[in-house]
């Protein structure tokens, strides 16, 4: 049973339809990465499965359990989570502050603080900046802390929008290195990427959307072999 | 010199009142993103309760409390079944409904009470004299408790977990929901604290002037919005501020007879001054665009 599962999706800005008909799946363990340029629908899809925004038809299935139109919040407490583009950190708080707020939703007060812990072993970065205002660090960090935060909910499955945005390559290079042993630990990842070539390198199957619908599935190296792949998102020849 | 410091006083004990009420003001903008103008009514709900349950229970602590309770309780009410099924709509729509509730409430109290004033059965405390000092009992009383709530508040809003959430919250909300934070839980809580705020606001009120008519929130209402926007609104630093500057400008600008008619024309330009040099208010920030 795959422990994600998205049904024939269909979400409207207004008039304008942004996801016209989506169904994918994603299994636990996997990688699996959405790509396709600008205004294709990535985030769209994303939101409508965290709930934040509401799809019009369509059903979303985590864990067997249909969360079309669960409260995002809820969502969270059964263990999907998301990175959102852009980061979104709490600017105001301190890097502390913000971690803590990603365990909101847990009531185990010893372990909370042991993966703080475990985060600062990964980060060791963030560490250093423990009681700084998350707001003055510079965009890697935020993009770490964004990261840490979302795994302070614990998340089985951890959904990551555009991760690699406005970093420079070396940072790039950090963040996959980051999702490859977040996934090695064991949790599930759902990755959508305007950088497809690192996208499609560390995924188990990818999906390629184009205006609001799936064109092209197939596993990461099949999609970086495919023509129109390489063409549109590869910038290959 | 001891008139000066007498003014001082009345005029922190008058800004402790309005930062009572502009933090009701600033928290729900802050959290929730609308204008309650309601709020103000809130603070005439709480002085009708005063007076009806002062008549009832003849202990006014007694009463206070069920006017905390009952203003906390019409707060969630309000949210619950004016603003809530708005959320999304249209920031006009929001504002509007609020124009209503605010109306709904004044001919509600009137309805019930009359139009007319009527007495409130407040306690009187007298004065002391310190030196040549001369306070009134209810000044201390006013000042002291408004310190003591705004410190706790901003305790609580620091430290404790559901203030952090408020402060994440009014940060972002789409972020606020992935962290598995309720939202609407969040808002509950914030009208539920701003409005519980109203009615202590008035029980000082009534304190200091014990009558009261459908429309006593109106003009506290008007002048702690102003407090909330000169302080900046959406912080809750600068809605103690706002409130404070403002209560200690006016207590002076009453207490010089050639200005004194003034005072209210002199605060609101004061409002359009600050507005002018610094459109966010002292403390606001301006929204960091995210990248």
């Amino acid at each position: 049973m795959a422990l994600l599962e998205v049904k024939n999706l269909n979400v409207y800005y207004g008039v304008i339809q942004a996801l016209k008909g989506i169904s994918f799946e994603v299994n636990e363990g996997e990688i699996v990465a959405l790509i396709g340029s600008n205004g294709s629908g990535k985030s769209s899809t994303m939101k409508a499965i965290m709930g934040l925004v509401h799809p019009k038809s369509g059903e979303v299935i985590y864990n067997g359990e249909k969360i079309t139109h669960t409260p995002t919040c809820e969502i969270v407490k059964k263990g999907m989570t998301q990175v959102l583009e852009g980061r979104h950190i709490f600017q105001e708080l301190t890097v502390h502050e913000n971690l803590m707020l990603g365990a909101y939703a847990r009531r185990d007060a010893e372990e909370k603080k042991n993966d703080i812990k475990k985060m600062f072993e990964l980060f060791p970065r963030l560490e250093e900046r423990k009681n700084q205002i998350a707001g003055t660090l510079s965009g890697g960090e935020q993009q770490m802390l964004a990261i840490c935060r979302a795994l302070m909910s614990k998340p089985k499955l951890l959904l990551l929008d555009e991760p690699s945005m406005g970093l420079s390559p070396i940072l790039v290079k950090e963040v996959f290195d980051i999702i490859k042993e977040i996934h090695n630990r064991g949790t599930t990842i759902l990755l959508v990427e305007q950088n497809a070539s690192k996208a499609l390198a560390i995924c188990d199957k990818a999906y390629v959307l184009e205006t609001g619908s799936i064109t092209l599935s197939g596993t990461g190296s099949e999609l970086r072999n495919n023509d129109k792949v390489k063409k549109a998102y590869l910038g290959g020849e | 010199m001891i008139d000066i410091i007498n003014t001082f006083i009345n005029g922190l004990s008058l800004g402790g009142i309005y930062a009572m009420i502009a933090l009701g003001y600033t928290m729900v903008y802050g959290i929730a993103k609308m204008l309650n103008f309601a709020h103000g009514d809130i603070i005439m709900v709480g002085g009708y309760t005063l007076f009806v349950a002062i008549g009832l229970f003849g202990n006014p602590i007694l009463a206070i409390v069920v006017a905390i309770i009952l203003c906390g309780v019409l707060g969630v009410l309000m949210e619950k079944l004016a603003y809530k099924p708005l959320r999304g709509a249209s920031p006009l729509a929001v504002l509007i409904t609020a124009i209503g509730v605010s109306y709904l409430l004044q001919s509600l109290s009137q309805i019930i009470f009359g139009a007319g004033t009527k007495y409130v059965n407040m306690p009187n405390w007298g004065s002391i004299t310190l030196g040549s000092l001369r306070i009134q009992v209810y000044t201390l009383v006013t000042l002291i408790a408004s310190v003591v709530i705004m410190v706790a508040l901003s305790v609580f809003i620091k430290y404790s977990k559901t203030g952090r959430a408020m402060i994440a919250v009014s940060e972002d909300r789409a972020a606020s929901e992935l962290m598995g934070i309720n939202v609407n839980t969040i808002i509950t809580i914030t009208f539920l604290i701003g409005a519980m705020l109203a009615a202590v606001a008035s029980t000082f009120y009534l304190l200091k002037a014990p009558s009261i008519s459908p429309t006593f929130g109106s003009m506290p209402g008007i002048k702690a919005f102003t407090a909330a926007v000169i302080g900046g609104i959406g912080s809750i630093p600068g809605a103690m501020i706002g409130g404070i500057l403002l209560g200690v400008i006016e207590v002076f600008t009453n207490s010089i007879p050639a200005i004194a008619p003034y005072t209210d024309a002199i605060e609101f330009t004061i409002l359009i001054i600050i507005l002018l040099v610094r459109p966010t208010g002292l403390l606001g920030k301006k929204r960091r665009e995210k990248v």
